[in-house]
């Protein structure tokens, strides 16, 4: 596989939210609007690039049955930094996204790609694995929190460009999932096409 | 290379290892963001309380006291905000939890006088779009400049003098309770 | 704090799954059949309570006397890893019936957000010991519930004639979305 193609597949063929199904809780937690969908997306695509460097380094150091809690802290670390980081310099982002800064820990994507891919392939692969599934996740989280917007608050990364309310429930609970489900079909529809 | 072996030494160092390597960098960041944040938490508060007071020249979150609210209530923090050693106004902190998703949190700017200057929303669940709408200015400013002596703070369907939200009569009221709170707390002891 | 109150709002206004998301996973994954939701609900149910326990502790004697908060992901998750590892091994040896009901889900449950979620809550609540449990088994019932319910609706769609283009996961996710609108209906209740 070539490392483009490494790269490329993050975005549709192997989307982690709309392919994969990895990730909801986020997805559908944080995406009321765009900012806050994309802000989510670039600490996850953070901590995923990170821990997916460094577990590739230090795979060979590591024995076999203690593998996973190694790659749990290495992660946790990373997920700790981005809260810190994100707590002092964008203390209103960091408000808005909440619990599920701490929780990228238990996202499936990462550890999955730690576990799925950077354990067994090369330092350069691994980075752009991380790199490519990240901006797909980010893409996902954006896209979704994009059309909540719209149709929730008649706004586009806080820019509103219409007077009114918009559709209320997108920007509310049901709203996300009743979102996410119709991109999901569209997706279908576009990669069968 | 070949991969270690996991024999139960093995394990044990690498998993300390690890962790050890993991919690120093933690402890390194910590100490690098640690300024930031409480700057960001000042700044917070700090802005909250530029907004409904008038301009000070003092440090009203470094003077801050707190005032007992009465039974069962948590007492207020005050922010006395002074120019030239004189009391110019006074941001209380309110709250109530009878917001239609609980905590509700105002900044209440109260002058000497006892009128209220201005409010600003601090801390809430309430629906977006429906509740959240006590942040307007169409809403709010019913408060604005009011001699809360004068005015019942209290929405219209119970007796006052507010025009609730459309929709949201519950956020409405607990907005008007926490500013009722501020108000009578301010009476007594707002004045130091 | 009253008990009915955090029992209350933690099964039905903020339920774990449709208000807050947490536990999404799980909810899609395992959500088919009524007999392995109710596995799932007994497994989260038993692993949420011990860890919010657990943890509640290592925060109050470890990490809040020393001052050491900004290890709270990194620990919390090593000690539901670990706690996950031992319920299982555990409940081999003491009790085969449990294990063979529960024993499938256990490991899926590491990465259940809704524990760790629930863990972090109480503290950022505030609450005491005694509260703290409270609020983990509500929340465990509270995710039944919404699986549960879920669950049932999805057995039924298996029969009904659903346009191919939303066949499967979406239309999973706009019933999850019906159920969480329903729910709504429960704000403002305490």
């Amino acid at each position: 596989m070539s490392q483009w193609k490494n790269f490329a597949k993050g975005f549709v063929k192997e989307n982690p939210v709309f392919v994969l199904l990895l990730g909801l809780c986020p997805a559908l937690g944080v995406t009321s609007t765009a900012i806050n969908g994309m802000a989510m997306g670039l600490a996850t695509l953070f901590v995923l690039l990170m821990s997916n460097m460094v577990v590739s380094l230090i795979k060979n150091f590591i024995p076999e049955k203690v593998r996973i809690p190694s790659f749990i802290v290495v992660i946790a670390t990373f997920v700790t930094v981005v809260d810190l980081v994100m707590a002092g310099y964008a203390p209103a982002v960091h408000e808005q996204l909440g619990l599920f800064i701490p929780l990228i820990v238990v996202n499936c994507i990462v550890l999955g790609r730690a576990e799925a891919f950077a354990s067994r392939k090369s330092f350069m692969s691994s980075m752009i694995d991380g790199l490519g599934m990240g901006l797909g996740f980010t893409f996902a989280l954006t896209l979704l929190g994009s059309v909540r917007e719209i149709l929730g608050s008649l706004s586009i990364f806080g820019f509103k460009f219409m007077e009114g309310d918009g559709i209320l429930v997108f920007i509310l609970p049901p709203g996300a999932f009743i979102a996410l489900g119709y991109l999901i079909a569209l997706m279908n529809k576009f990669k069968k096409a | 290379m070949a991969k270690k072996e996991s024999t139960f030494i093995n394990m044990v160092a690498t998993l300390f290892i690890v962790t050890l390597v993991a919690s120093t960098a933690l402890a390194y960041v910590y100490e690098l963001t640690k300024e930031p944040i409480e700057a960001a938490k000042l700044a917070k508060k700090l802005q909250a309380i530029d907004a409904v007071v008038p301009e000070y020249d003092n440090q009203p979150v470094a003077e801050m006291f707190k005032v007992a609210a009465g039974e069962g209530l948590d007492s207020l923090e005050f922010y006395p905000a002074k120019k030239g050693g004189e009391v110019i106004g006074t941001a209380v902190r309110s709250y109530t939890n009878t917001g239609y998703n609980g905590l509700v949190v105002l900044m209440v700017g109260v002058l000497p006088d006892g009128t209220i200057k201005d409010i600003q929303v601090v801390e809430h669940k309430e629906t977006p779009g429906l509740g959240t709408k006590m942040e307007s200015p169409k809403f709010k400013d019913q408060f604005k400049d009011i001699d809360p002596s004068q005015v019942v703070l209290k929405v219209k369907k119970d007796g006052g003098d507010i025009d609730a939200i459309t929709a949201a009569t519950i956020s409405s009221r607990a907005f008007s309770e926490a500013t009722q709170l501020a108000v009578d707390t301010y009476k007594k002891g707002g004045d130091k | 704090m009253d008990y009915i109150i955090i029992v209350v709002s933690a099964i039905f206004i903020n339920n774990i799954l449709l208000a807050q998301f947490l536990g999404v996973c799980p909810f899609l994954g395992v959500s088919n059949k009524l007999s392995t939701s109710f596995g799932m609900t007994g497994a989260v149910m038993f692993v949420m309570t011990l860890a919010t326990i657990v943890t509640y502790l290592i925060n109050h004697y470890i990490l809040s006397p020393y001052n050491i908060g900004f290890l709270q992901t990194i620990s919390y998750i090593l000690v539901i890893a670990s706690l996950v590892q031992m319920v299982e091994i555990i409940l081999k040896k003491v009790s085969p019936a449990l294990f063979q009901a529960l024993g499938v889900y256990l490991p899926l449950i590491t990465t259940n957000c809704a524990i760790l979620g629930v863990a972090i809550l109480v503290i950022q609540k505030e609450y005491n010991l005694i509260e703290s449990v409270v609020f983990a088994v509500s929340n465990a019932i509270g995710f039944g519930l919404a699986l549960v319910l879920f669950a049932g609706i999805r057995e039924h769609m298996d029969l009904a004639e659903i346009p191919a283009g939303i066949r499967g996961v979406p239309a999973a996710l706009i019933v999850a979305g019906l159920l969480s609108l329903a729910f709504m209906g429960f704000t403002g209740i305490v």
